[in-house]
């Protein structure tokens, strides 16, 4: 990324302050998204493709004295499984991603409400699911909430991975909570002012005038928190949602082979690669387009 | 339309503005300093005076996006410090244009001028769709309807800016530098455009650095200086026989 | 001082039998000294991965410099491959997919034991991690540091070595605050990936608590508050340092 070449200010480091400050925008910018940027190149997934391709004709090559399946056409039969264990993935970062960008627009917007309860209680929500361990957060819902309701007499069960869906929900949403709130501070109080005059109510200023003018500011981080969660949602292998991840395990235990568990364990980096490139992609031609009509 | 928090009734023949010995500081540092000051309905006001003497923050104190910490400001009769006054009914009757137009960039030229009445007075679309392509026309733009501000040069968007809050139907319109930012051939638009305004009757307030422009227009001209009216009179007086030294010293640079 | 933490405990006791809160952690010396060991072991294994992160990050930034086409490519893959692979899948990649080809030998029992146990595969594969952010960091930092500065150091007598040290290191350093402190954060929070591996840190411990106990719902909110206090606490001191660290006109 081009180090900024407009000057701000009166200082006497003029020379220093374009690169500093983009880098300092920078780490504010993962601080409030709570994870790094992605930053994906086409070679990466070749690359990894590649490794899979010449450790199969590696192993192959090994294999050629014995009477056994080569690694690619295990990989090959298992696929269907790992595709539908990866399908699941995804199915769970949209309910995942839904929930904690709607409940996290709420936070955000709360967060820069005029009274200061409501002010200080979603800064320490916000502050209190963003320190906390994702894996840690998966645990705690999936541990204590129950694992079926009861309403009006009928019992309906509650998943695994439902409990999966909000135990992530609630990172995303205080990192959506911060992503809010600095989009709506970023926008230049000019528009507050002339909203103001013509006597628009707070509520409609925020939402006619400011909260459109947000969404724009708010999409490549919003994609980059999106591709964070999909990689995520492998840590509900951990307890124990029957995802890729688990389904790999299952089918290498299955096997019994270990010279199957690199290209097994590169081929789910490789679903994720395949499907987070793209996302990562258009994110950065989101941000260049963003920042021209800046 | 008399609203129930207007404490006083207000008639033609009494100013539509009053401020009176208005003071306000930011922390500890003092922006007016006793400011007082009457406007008569139809008159044009412009103020001018050094950066940081307070023209701005009297502007939005007149408006109410500013509280002042003591003195008085009367609209219309309607005490603006008043912690009971319902402001946004303060705001319909005064418009203010800002020296950064800030057009809302999400909305087109006409969405822009015809979103208040719609939102806020609660007016009938197609009613306030006619009239904000009145204004468009009134301020030679109404090509540029469906334009984006971002398409829009700096002297249109101000214009544009104009005729948004002239579409509240005001009483008071304040311009606060509205040509500072542009370039000097889009002045000349902006200023017709007011000029146009002052002569239909539209009590204006200005702050400007055009200084030909106020002598032309204005019917009273006011030097500020550190917070304070230094000196103020009919422009024929202002600007040929400026008493005090300071007000000298001002005109001397600028002209 | 004995006899208050006695006192503490018999309340903690006390509370069981009032209201069944079962927080064994305080009042049952095993369970306390799995906690407390727990605790301590995530706070070194985020001590030690930190560690080698930051040395992996040095060395890489250097290495990226090379004028060897090969040796960058082959830094920049590694960056690549790790920022954009989620580290759970990192973790079991190593430990064991690299983990199983590892050779074997007798410990002092006569069983069959990996040369590198999970504790080093853990603090491998997060440091690993860590690391390939840290190259990113280190490196615009230093290029950050503009070459006029640089000359003017030189025009004024000082070597190489000294530049370095009292010049463009401190800068680069100030200039990366931020985003290092990110990283921190992120480390102390990724150590709980380890539990996946059986690493005995705090979130491991909680869980072996809970399956003696059976007192999940208290463990799982002690565990939740103690992360949350300690990554606040973290974030805070960062806060603080970044900010006696900042240098007026420089960004803010």
């Amino acid at each position: 990324m081009r180090t900024g070449d407009r000057l701000r200010g009166n200082t006497d480091l003029p020379v220093l302050l374009p690169a500093a400050e983009q880098l300092r925008a920078n780490a504010a910018r993962e601080r409030s998204i709570g994870a790094p940027i992605l930053r994906l190149r086409a070679w990466h997934g070749l690359l990894i493709l590649a490794i899979i391709l010449l450790w199969s004709g590696v192993v192959l090559a090994q294999d050629i004295t014995v009477e056994r399946e080569s690694v690619l056409d295990a990989l090959l039969r298992w696929s269907p499984v790992l595709l539908t264990g990866f399908a699941f993935n995804i199915l769970i970062s949209f309910f995942a991603m839904g929930l904690g960008t709607v409940t996290g627009t709420i936070l955000g917007i709360m967060q820069v409400s005029l009274l200061p309860p409501i002010r200080g209680t979603s800064w320490f929500i916000t502050q209190f699911f963003r320190n906390a361990p994702w894996l840690v957060l998966l645990f705690y819902v999936m541990f204590l909430m129950p694992f079926e309701f009861e309403v009006f007499g009928v019992i309906i069960p509650f998943p695994d991975w439902i409990k999966g869906v909000i135990g992530l929900a609630l990172p995303v949403m205080a990192n959506i909570s911060e992503i809010v709130r600095g989009a709506i501070l970023s926008i230049p109080t000019g528009q507050w002012e002339a909203a103001r005059s013509l006597a628009f109510s707070r509520r409609q200023i925020l939402a006619q005038i400011i909260l459109p003018q947000c969404i724009k500011r708010m999409l490549p981080s919003w994609m980059n928190l999106y591709a964070i969660l999909t990689m995520a949602t492998v840590l509900t292998s951990v307890v124990g949602v029957a995802e890729v991840m688990t389904l790999t395990q299952r089918a290498l235990s299955a096997e019994n082979r270990p010279e199957f568990l690199v290209p097994f364990y590169g081929s789910v980096m490789l679903l994720f690669f395949i499907y987070c490139y793209p996302i990562a992609r258009f994110t950065q031609k989101l941000e260049l387009r963003y920042a021209v009509k800046d | 339309m008399q609203s129930r928090t207007e404490t006083a009734p207000w008639a033609p023949d009494k100013p539509i503005v009053v401020v009176d010995d208005v003071h306000k500081s930011f922390g500890h540092t003092p922006v007016l300093a006793g400011v007082s000051f009457n406007v008569m309905k139809g008159d044009v006001v412009c103020i001018i005076g050094a950066s940081g003497s307070g023209k701005s923050t009297l502007l939005r104190c007149i408006n109410g996006l500013i509280p002042i910490n003591s003195g008085s400001i009367r609209v219309a009769g309607q005490e603006v410090n008043d912690p009971k006054l319902d402001i946004l009914a303060l705001r319909k009757r005064v418009g203010m244009v800002f020296q950064q137009y800030n057009l809302f960039p999400h909305k087109t030229a006409l969405q822009n001028i015809m979103m208040a009445p719609v939102r806020v007075l609660k007016e009938n679309r197609e009613e306030v769709r006619e009239r904000a392509q009145r204004l468009l026309k009134k301020v030679r733009l109404e090509e540029k309807a469906d334009a984006y501000p971002g398409e829009l040069s700096g002297g249109q968007q101000q214009r544009v800016a104009i005729a948004r809050s002239l579409a509240m139907n005001p009483e008071v319109m304040l311009f606060d530098e509205v040509t500072a930012a542009l370039d000097p051939e889009t002045v000349h638009e902006v200023l017709i455009t007011i000029r146009e305004l002052a002569e239909e009757g539209m009590t204006c307030m200005l702050v400007t650095h055009e200084m030909g422009f106020a002598r032309e227009i204005a019917d009273h001209m006011y030097f500020t200086d550190l917070g304070v009216i230094v000196e103020d009179g009919p422009p024929s007086e202002f600007f040929s026989n400026p008493r005090d030294p300071r007000t000298q010293k001002f005109l001397g640079q600028i002209l | 001082m004995e006899v208050l933490l006695e006192a503490v405990y018999e309340w903690f006791r006390w509370l069981n039998q009032e209201t069944g809160i079962n927080l064994t952690i305080v009042h049952d010396s095993y369970d306390r000294g799995r906690m407390i060991k727990g605790f301590i072991n995530t706070i070194w294994l985020s001590v030690i991965c930190l560690f080698f992160s930051v040395i992996i990050g040095i060395v890489g930034a250097w290495l990226q410099r090379s004028p060897l086409k090969w040796t960058r490519r082959i830094v920049q893959g590694y960056i690549q491959l790790f920022r954009n692979t989620p580290p759970l899948v990192q973790m079991y990649f190593f430990f064991f997919a690299l983990g199983s080809m590892m050779p074997r030998f007798e410990n002092e029992w006569g069983i069959m034991e990996p040369m590198l146990t999970n504790w080093h595969w853990a603090i491998i594969s997060l440091s690993f991690f860590a690391g390939a952010f840290n190259v990113e960091i280190f490196r615009s930092g230093l290029e950050a540091v503009p070459k006029s500065t640089v000359e003017a150091a030189e025009s004024l007598g000082l070597n190489r070595l000294q530049i370095y040290l009292f010049v463009t290191l401190p800068l680069a350093f100030r200039i990366c605050l931020p985003a290092l402190n990110n990283n921190l954060v992120n480390l102390v929070k990724t150590t709980t990936l380890a539990y996946a591996i059986a690493v005995p840190e705090m979130l491991y411990a909680a869980n072996q608590i809970w399956s003696d106990s059976f007192n999940v719902p208290e463990m799982m909110t002690f565990l939740l508050l103690a992360y949350v206090g300690l990554v606040g606490m973290l974030v805070w001191v960062m806060n603080r340092w970044e900010r006696a660290m900042r240098l007026p006109g420089f960004g803010t």
